[in-house]
């Protein structure tokens, strides 16, 4: 899916390009373009177009990344785990970033930096689920094998993540702007600029993460051919697990 | 050989093996009632000052520990020649929906048995008791069906004890939040109209769980 992406390395690829521009846009528009007054969100509502892209990055990202554990396990291949190891990386950054924006703007909104509201609790269970599929990938020596578990757990983790993330929060109650009354992102109370800079925030973050990966990529495998001609050889006793 | 008989088969070699090796199910349900006793202890025999939400949260902690330790070990007594052995005679299929049933079983015995203990020494608010039974089981089968392939997966590796908590935890925490949420309804005696929505939502995750294992499962056998 990606593959015309990663053979440009060039850093003046159309695509990164496109990134930068879009992201200047929406980081001086974000800031300096008109917002329609809210109540209880006033000014804040500027953090739409930093807290919500992170989200949807990071899902897009997990979900390569799911992608490519399934290429790995039709077609056991090194490239295929490091590009899926690379992406769940990227989008558990992109998560992390998504919980610190929107902890700061509870700092201003709510007054206080953590609620027990559904939504960001799932958000730390997710990312635990991904914390533990990192710590699988350490804990087997065996590359072939810790690749294996590590895309099996990767699959198998998803669907549960996105129930958590996406599903279970909208059943009950929250205080998240668009959930239980407060006024919401919904394409009602925003206007045709805030939509475009909106958008454009999505798709820069979306481009800058898959830049950013496809750099981490080349790093791993690099990384990859190192170990091969440096480090000994993993014997089947050392890796002899059960 | 068909997939059912295959699954008939190992699971009555599962429960055979069981019922050999008695100190299996005696040791999951020692550390349940043991569980429960300290708890008794801790609250020092006033179980009247729990309320009901309390008490239904100390039980799932305590059913969420025990399952996590008798789903762990579902694995670790098949050696490396055992599974060459079943590799020429039955489908990866038949093996994890074989272990995933056994597991439900064993949970299904262990929780009821529990719930007996827990009742006799903590107390009993639930109002609806026959609806809380059922979500029990429903739980035992949520459980099951997502302890089992982890259980496979930390069986793996060389911690498989410690990995098996940090790879369960994360799943299961979601699945917990729900069957606090439909078990504290049931406990209030609402009108069992208002928790079909959660049971549908759990059977189908629970559904979607036993899909995605015996999709992977295949992957993972392979040694």
């Amino acid at each position: 899916m990606f593959q015309p992406l990663f053979r440009h390395s060039s850093p003046f690829a159309w695509w990164k390009l496109l990134s930068f521009v879009l992201l200047l846009y929406a980081c001086v528009m974000g800031f300096l373009g008109n917002v329609p007054r809210l109540a209880i969100l006033n000014e804040t509502i500027r953090n739409l177009y930093f807290h919500v892209p992170m989200w949807f990055s990071m899902t897009l990202f997990l979900f390569v990344s799911v992608l490519y554990s399934i290429a790995y396990l039709r077609n056991p291949s090194l490239r295929n785990d490091t590009i899926s190891y690379s992406f769940a990386v990227s989008g558990m950054w992109f998560g992390i970033l998504g919980i610190l924006t929107g902890m700061l703007w509870a700092k201003f909104t709510w007054g206080t930096w953590w609620t027990k509201d559904p939504k960001l609790n799932a958000a730390a269970i997710g990312l635990l689920m991904y914390v533990a599929y990192m710590i699988l990938r350490n804990a087997v020596e065996d590359l072939d094998k810790s690749a294996r578990i590590a895309s099996i757990y990767n699959i198998f983790a998803f669907p549960i993540f996105i129930a958590l993330i996406y599903i279970m929060p909208r059943l009950t109650d929250s205080l998240h702007p668009g959930n239980g009354g407060n006024p919401g992102f919904n394409t009602y109370d925003r206007d045709r600029e805030m939509n475009l800079i909106f958008y454009s925030s999505i798709i820069g973050f979306m481009l800058l993460g898959v830049w950013m990966t496809t750099l981490y990529i080349r790093l791993q495998e690099w990384k990859n051919k190192k170990d091969l001609y440096t480090k000994e050889p993993v014997t089947h006793e050392s890796s002899l697990g059960n | 050989m068909p997939l059912l008989r295959q699954i008939y088969l190992l699971l009555r070699k599962e429960c055979i093996l069981e019922f050999r090796v008695k100190y299996m199910l005696q040791a999951v349900l020692v550390y349940l009632i043991g569980a429960v006793l300290i708890t008794y202890y801790a609250f020092y025999g006033r179980s009247g000052d729990l309320s009901p939400s309390t008490w239904n949260a100390v039980f799932w902690i305590l059913l969420l520990f025990s399952s996590l330790n008798a789903a762990a070990r579902s694995f670790l007594l098949e050696r490396n020649e055992r599974f060459n052995y079943y590799y020429f005679v039955t489908s990866p299929a038949a093996v994890i929906l074989s272990k995933q049933l056994y597991n439900f079983i064993l949970l299904t015995i262990m929780t009821l048995i529990g719930f007996a203990a827990y009742t006799l020494w903590m107390g009993n608010p639930a109002q609806d008791i026959p609806m809380y039974l059922f979500i029990l089981v429903l739980g035992s089968a949520t459980l099951s069906a997502a302890l089992t392939l982890i259980a496979g997966i930390a069986a793996q590796t060389k911690h498989s004890m410690t990995l098996m908590a940090i790879l369960s935890f994360p799943i299961v925490i979601p699945l917990l939040m729900l069957l606090l949420r439909v078990s504290r309804q049931a406990l209030d005696g609402l009108d069992r109209s208002v928790l079909w929505d959660d049971i549908l939502l759990i059977s189908g995750i629970k559904l979607i769980l036993v899909g995605v294992s015996f999709l992977l499962f295949p992957y993972l056998w392979r040694n």
